[in-house]
Protein backbone atom coordinates (compact mmCIF):
# COMPACT_ATOMS: atom_id res chain seq x y z
CA UNK A 1 0.00 0.00 0.00
CA UNK A 2 2.95 2.11 0.61
CA UNK A 3 3.72 1.75 -3.00
CA UNK A 4 0.61 3.13 -4.22
CA UNK A 5 0.99 6.53 -4.32
CA UNK A 6 4.40 5.98 -6.73
CA UNK A 7 1.76 3.99 -9.13
CA UNK A 8 -0.82 6.64 -9.14
CA UNK A 9 2.18 8.96 -10.28
CA UNK A 10 3.30 7.03 -12.28
CA UNK A 11 0.56 6.19 -14.22
CA UNK A 12 -0.34 10.04 -14.42
CA UNK A 13 3.00 10.44 -15.73
CA UNK A 14 2.71 7.91 -18.35
CA UNK A 15 -0.74 9.51 -19.67
CA UNK A 16 0.76 12.68 -19.62
CA UNK A 17 4.23 11.73 -21.85
CA UNK A 18 1.88 9.38 -24.05
CA UNK A 19 -1.09 12.35 -24.62
CA UNK A 20 1.61 14.47 -25.92
CA UNK A 21 3.32 12.90 -28.00
CA UNK A 22 6.79 12.83 -26.74
CA UNK A 23 7.07 8.80 -26.69
CA UNK A 24 6.91 9.10 -30.88
CA UNK A 25 9.86 8.61 -32.52
CA UNK A 26 8.07 11.22 -35.30
CA UNK A 27 8.09 14.19 -33.09
CA UNK A 28 11.98 13.42 -31.34
CA UNK A 29 12.99 13.79 -35.07
CA UNK A 30 10.89 16.67 -35.20
CA UNK A 31 13.00 17.88 -32.50
CA UNK A 32 16.26 16.89 -33.29
CA UNK A 33 15.64 18.81 -36.94
CA UNK A 34 14.43 22.08 -35.23
CA UNK A 35 11.00 21.85 -37.35
CA UNK A 36 8.82 21.74 -34.03
CA UNK A 37 8.72 23.90 -31.33
CA UNK A 38 6.14 21.39 -29.43
CA UNK A 39 9.25 19.35 -27.45
CA UNK A 40 10.87 22.40 -26.81
CA UNK A 41 7.73 23.85 -25.20
CA UNK A 42 7.19 20.18 -23.59
CA UNK A 43 10.34 20.32 -21.80
CA UNK A 44 11.16 23.62 -21.12
CA UNK A 45 7.77 24.39 -19.59
CA UNK A 46 8.09 20.91 -17.25
CA UNK A 47 11.42 22.81 -15.92
CA UNK A 48 9.92 26.26 -15.49
CA UNK A 49 7.35 24.47 -13.27
CA UNK A 50 9.81 22.09 -11.83
CA UNK A 51 11.91 25.06 -10.95
CA UNK A 52 9.13 27.29 -9.63
CA UNK A 53 8.06 24.56 -7.73
CA UNK A 54 11.14 23.11 -5.93
CA UNK A 55 12.14 26.74 -5.11
CA UNK A 56 8.42 27.39 -3.07
CA UNK A 57 9.79 24.14 -1.69
CA UNK A 58 13.31 25.48 -0.10
CA UNK A 59 11.97 28.56 0.67
CA UNK A 60 9.11 27.43 2.46
CA UNK A 61 10.81 24.46 4.02
CA UNK A 62 8.34 22.45 3.23
CA UNK A 63 8.06 18.45 4.39
CA UNK A 64 6.42 15.37 3.21
CA UNK A 65 3.30 14.31 3.81
CA UNK A 66 4.60 12.23 6.49
CA UNK A 67 6.63 15.35 8.11
CA UNK A 68 10.24 14.80 6.93
CA UNK A 69 11.84 17.52 6.05
CA UNK A 70 12.61 17.54 1.95
CA UNK A 71 16.13 16.76 1.08
CA UNK A 72 17.16 17.00 -2.49
CA UNK A 73 20.88 15.73 -3.40
CA UNK A 74 23.24 17.61 -5.19
CA UNK A 75 24.09 16.05 -8.57
CA UNK A 76 28.01 15.09 -8.42
CA UNK A 77 29.85 15.76 -11.73
CA UNK A 78 32.50 13.16 -13.47
CA UNK A 79 33.28 13.08 -17.09
CA UNK A 80 30.95 10.19 -17.53
CA UNK A 81 28.24 13.05 -17.35
CA UNK A 82 29.23 14.77 -20.70
CA UNK A 83 30.76 11.24 -22.31
CA UNK A 84 27.74 9.13 -21.21
CA UNK A 85 25.22 12.06 -21.91
CA UNK A 86 26.34 12.05 -25.38
CA UNK A 87 26.38 7.97 -26.13
CA UNK A 88 22.60 8.10 -24.27
CA UNK A 89 21.83 10.97 -27.08
CA UNK A 90 22.89 8.89 -29.81
CA UNK A 91 20.60 6.32 -28.55
CA UNK A 92 17.84 8.64 -28.05
CA UNK A 93 17.91 9.68 -32.04
CA UNK A 94 18.11 6.27 -32.84
CA UNK A 95 15.13 5.07 -30.58
CA UNK A 96 13.47 8.50 -30.42
CA UNK A 97 12.76 7.62 -26.90
CA UNK A 98 14.05 8.01 -23.62
CA UNK A 99 13.66 5.29 -20.99
CA UNK A 100 10.42 6.92 -19.94
CA UNK A 101 8.53 6.13 -23.04
CA UNK A 102 9.98 3.07 -23.65
CA UNK A 103 7.93 1.73 -20.62
CA UNK A 104 4.81 3.95 -21.99
CA UNK A 105 5.58 2.90 -25.51
CA UNK A 106 5.28 -0.63 -23.71
CA UNK A 107 1.85 -0.18 -22.55
CA UNK A 108 0.61 1.34 -25.62
CA UNK A 109 1.69 -1.88 -27.04
CA UNK A 110 4.59 -1.51 -28.97
CA UNK A 111 6.49 -4.17 -29.25
CA UNK A 112 9.66 -3.18 -30.71
CA UNK A 113 9.82 -1.81 -26.91
CA UNK A 114 9.95 -4.79 -25.84
CA UNK A 115 13.15 -5.29 -27.51
CA UNK A 116 14.54 -2.03 -27.01
CA UNK A 117 14.06 -2.08 -22.81
CA UNK A 118 15.61 -5.46 -22.85
CA UNK A 119 18.27 -4.21 -24.96
CA UNK A 120 18.63 -0.77 -22.49
CA UNK A 121 19.41 -3.28 -19.50
CA UNK A 122 22.16 -5.42 -21.44
CA UNK A 123 23.20 -1.49 -22.10
CA UNK A 124 22.89 -1.21 -18.09
CA UNK A 125 24.72 -3.69 -17.13
CA UNK A 126 27.46 -3.37 -19.20
CA UNK A 127 28.40 -0.44 -18.20
CA UNK A 128 28.32 -1.47 -14.50
CA UNK A 129 30.63 -4.02 -15.62
CA UNK A 130 32.98 -1.99 -17.63
CA UNK A 131 32.65 0.85 -15.13
CA UNK A 132 35.78 0.57 -13.50
CA UNK A 133 37.98 0.68 -16.65
CA UNK A 134 35.55 3.37 -18.54
CA UNK A 135 36.77 7.43 -18.01
CA UNK A 136 35.15 9.05 -14.89
CA UNK B 1 -13.94 17.38 -21.24
CA UNK B 2 -13.57 13.52 -22.63
CA UNK B 3 -13.28 15.10 -26.35
CA UNK B 4 -10.20 17.44 -24.76
CA UNK B 5 -8.39 14.91 -23.10
CA UNK B 6 -8.97 12.19 -26.53
CA UNK B 7 -6.73 14.74 -28.72
CA UNK B 8 -2.99 15.27 -28.39
CA UNK B 9 -2.22 17.38 -26.00
CA UNK B 10 -0.64 20.82 -26.52
CA UNK B 11 2.81 21.50 -25.26
CA UNK B 12 1.59 24.11 -22.46
CA UNK B 13 -0.62 21.32 -21.00
CA UNK B 14 1.84 18.41 -20.94
CA UNK B 15 4.80 20.36 -20.16
CA UNK B 16 3.74 22.01 -16.87
CA UNK B 17 1.73 18.56 -15.46
CA UNK B 18 4.96 17.04 -16.22
CA UNK B 19 6.76 19.99 -14.15
CA UNK B 20 4.75 19.10 -11.23
CA UNK B 21 5.87 15.49 -11.13
CA UNK B 22 9.17 17.04 -9.52
CA UNK B 23 7.39 18.51 -6.63
CA UNK B 24 4.80 15.89 -6.16
CA UNK B 25 7.37 12.60 -5.70
CA UNK B 26 9.17 15.17 -3.17
CA UNK B 27 6.31 16.07 -1.61
CA UNK B 28 4.76 12.15 -1.47
CA UNK B 29 7.77 10.64 -0.31
CA UNK B 30 10.93 12.65 -0.98
CA UNK B 31 11.65 11.28 -4.32
CA UNK B 32 13.62 12.72 -6.95
CA UNK B 33 11.95 11.69 -10.40
CA UNK B 34 14.23 9.85 -12.70
CA UNK B 35 13.36 6.56 -14.68
CA UNK B 36 16.95 5.55 -15.96
CA UNK B 37 17.87 4.49 -12.60
CA UNK B 38 14.93 2.02 -12.45
CA UNK B 39 17.01 -0.18 -15.60
CA UNK B 40 19.96 -0.33 -12.57
CA UNK B 41 17.36 -1.50 -10.31
CA UNK B 42 16.45 -4.30 -12.58
CA UNK B 43 20.03 -5.33 -13.50
CA UNK B 44 20.57 -5.58 -9.93
CA UNK B 45 17.38 -7.50 -8.94
CA UNK B 46 17.88 -10.39 -11.78
CA UNK B 47 21.56 -10.51 -12.94
CA UNK B 48 23.99 -8.65 -9.85
CA UNK B 49 26.73 -11.31 -10.73
CA UNK B 50 29.45 -9.72 -8.31
CA UNK B 51 29.11 -6.54 -9.72
CA UNK B 52 29.96 -3.70 -7.11
CA UNK B 53 27.51 -1.37 -8.92
CA UNK B 54 25.00 -3.70 -9.07
CA UNK B 55 25.57 -4.90 -5.36
CA UNK B 56 23.10 -2.46 -3.52
CA UNK B 57 19.66 -3.00 -1.71
CA UNK B 58 17.69 -2.54 -4.78
CA UNK B 59 14.80 -3.06 -2.30
CA UNK B 60 15.26 0.14 -0.77
CA UNK B 61 14.10 1.43 -4.56
CA UNK B 62 11.10 -0.58 -5.33
CA UNK B 63 9.34 2.74 -5.24
CA UNK B 64 11.00 3.49 -8.83
CA UNK B 65 9.98 0.36 -9.88
CA UNK B 66 6.05 0.39 -9.00
CA UNK B 67 6.29 4.77 -10.52
CA UNK B 68 7.76 2.71 -14.17
CA UNK B 69 5.17 0.49 -13.84
CA UNK B 70 2.61 2.97 -14.19
CA UNK B 71 4.22 4.88 -16.85
CA UNK B 72 3.47 1.80 -18.56
CA UNK B 73 0.09 1.05 -17.60
CA UNK B 74 -0.16 5.07 -18.47
CA UNK B 75 0.65 4.63 -22.13
CA UNK B 76 -1.94 1.71 -22.48
CA UNK B 77 -4.39 4.28 -20.61
CA UNK B 78 -3.43 7.39 -22.68
CA UNK B 79 -3.02 5.40 -26.07
CA UNK B 80 -5.30 2.78 -26.07
CA UNK B 81 -8.00 3.96 -23.66
CA UNK B 82 -8.30 7.65 -24.04
CA UNK B 83 -7.73 6.85 -28.06
CA UNK B 84 -5.06 8.08 -30.54
CA UNK B 85 -4.70 9.58 -34.00
CA UNK B 86 -3.73 7.72 -36.58
CA UNK B 87 -0.41 9.68 -37.71
CA UNK B 88 1.27 11.82 -35.21
CA UNK B 89 1.12 15.49 -36.28
CA UNK B 90 4.37 16.72 -37.06
CA UNK B 91 5.74 19.09 -39.00
CA UNK B 92 4.96 18.93 -43.32
CA UNK B 93 8.97 19.92 -43.08
CA UNK B 94 9.77 16.77 -40.91
CA UNK B 95 7.41 14.29 -43.38
CA UNK B 96 9.25 15.83 -46.66
CA UNK B 97 12.54 15.23 -45.01
CA UNK B 98 12.21 11.90 -43.62
CA UNK B 99 10.57 10.63 -47.11
CA UNK B 100 13.55 11.93 -48.87
CA UNK B 101 16.41 11.22 -46.71
CA UNK B 102 15.10 7.76 -44.93
CA UNK B 103 12.66 6.63 -47.66
CA UNK B 104 9.79 5.96 -45.18
CA UNK B 105 6.32 6.09 -46.75
CA UNK B 106 4.33 5.32 -43.56
CA UNK B 107 3.73 7.66 -40.91
CA UNK B 108 1.21 5.61 -39.00
CA UNK B 109 1.50 4.72 -35.07
CA UNK B 110 4.22 6.33 -32.84
CA UNK B 111 7.23 4.98 -34.52
CA UNK B 112 7.73 3.92 -38.13
CA UNK B 113 6.92 0.35 -38.73
CA UNK B 114 9.98 0.51 -41.51
CA UNK B 115 12.43 0.56 -39.17
CA UNK B 116 10.98 -0.78 -35.84
CA UNK B 117 8.97 -3.60 -37.41
CA UNK B 118 10.17 -6.85 -35.30
CA UNK B 119 10.99 -8.68 -38.50
CA UNK B 120 13.76 -6.30 -38.85
CA UNK B 121 15.54 -8.20 -36.53
CA UNK B 122 16.38 -10.49 -39.97
CA UNK B 123 18.22 -7.15 -41.37
CA UNK B 124 20.80 -4.48 -40.14
CA UNK B 125 18.19 -2.20 -39.26
CA UNK B 126 16.31 -3.78 -36.74
CA UNK B 127 19.90 -4.67 -35.18
CA UNK B 128 19.79 -0.60 -35.84
CA UNK B 129 17.31 0.68 -34.48
CA UNK B 130 16.12 -2.01 -31.72
CA UNK B 131 19.28 -3.43 -30.21
CA UNK B 132 22.00 -0.87 -30.67
CA UNK B 133 19.46 2.21 -29.62
CA UNK B 134 18.61 0.68 -27.05
CA UNK B 135 21.79 -0.71 -25.89
CA UNK B 136 23.04 2.76 -26.27
CA UNK B 137 20.36 4.57 -24.10
CA UNK B 138 20.66 1.76 -21.40
CA UNK B 139 24.52 2.39 -21.50
CA UNK B 140 24.78 5.94 -21.48
CA UNK B 141 22.15 7.18 -19.07
CA UNK B 142 23.98 5.30 -16.53
CA UNK B 143 26.93 6.18 -17.31
CA UNK B 144 25.83 9.91 -17.47
CA UNK B 145 23.98 9.18 -13.82
CA UNK B 146 20.26 9.97 -14.92
CA UNK B 147 18.44 10.63 -19.06
CA UNK B 148 15.82 13.52 -19.83
CA UNK B 149 14.07 13.14 -16.63
CA UNK B 150 16.75 12.86 -13.96
CA UNK B 151 18.82 15.51 -16.08
CA UNK B 152 16.61 17.19 -18.07
CA UNK B 153 13.61 18.01 -15.73
CA UNK B 154 14.82 17.46 -12.24
CA UNK B 155 18.08 18.20 -12.61
CA UNK B 156 17.97 21.71 -14.20
CA UNK B 157 14.92 22.46 -12.36
CA UNK B 158 16.90 22.33 -8.91
CA UNK B 159 19.69 24.62 -11.02
CA UNK B 160 22.22 21.14 -10.84
CA UNK B 161 24.95 22.57 -13.83
CA UNK B 162 25.73 18.81 -14.21
CA UNK B 163 22.80 18.44 -15.21
CA UNK B 164 22.75 21.46 -17.59
CA UNK B 165 26.33 19.15 -18.86
CA UNK B 166 24.60 16.24 -19.59
CA UNK B 167 21.58 18.06 -21.05
CA UNK B 168 24.13 19.43 -23.74
CA UNK B 169 25.83 16.11 -24.22
CA UNK B 170 22.24 14.72 -25.14
CA UNK B 171 21.68 17.02 -27.56
CA UNK B 172 24.77 17.07 -28.91
CA UNK B 173 24.32 12.93 -29.39
CA UNK B 174 21.00 13.22 -31.07
CA UNK B 175 22.00 15.80 -33.19
CA UNK B 176 25.77 14.21 -34.18
CA UNK B 177 23.13 10.90 -35.16
CA UNK B 178 20.14 12.84 -36.90
CA UNK B 179 22.70 15.02 -39.16
CA UNK B 180 25.69 13.03 -39.38
CA UNK B 181 25.05 9.28 -39.10
CA UNK B 182 21.79 9.15 -40.14
CA UNK B 183 23.02 10.52 -43.69
CA UNK B 184 25.53 7.76 -43.97
CA UNK B 185 22.84 5.02 -43.16
CA UNK B 186 20.50 5.96 -45.89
Amino acid sequence: MKYFKYLVLGTLFGIILTKSEVISWFRIQEMFRFQAFHMYGVIGSAIAVGLISIQLIKRNRLRTIDGEPIAIVDKQYNHGVWIGGFIFGLGWAITGACPGPLFAQLGSGVGAAAVMILAALAGTWTYSALREKLPH
Amino acid sequence: MLELLQKPWPWYVAGPLIGLTVPALLLVGNKALGISSSLRHVCAACLPAGIPFLTYNWRAEAWNLVFVLGVALGGFIGYRVLGHPAVVGISAETVRDLKAQMHLTDFSGLLPRELFALENLANWKGWFFLVLGGFLVGFGTRYAGGCTSGHAISGLSNLQWVSLVATIGFFAGGLVMTWLVYPLLF
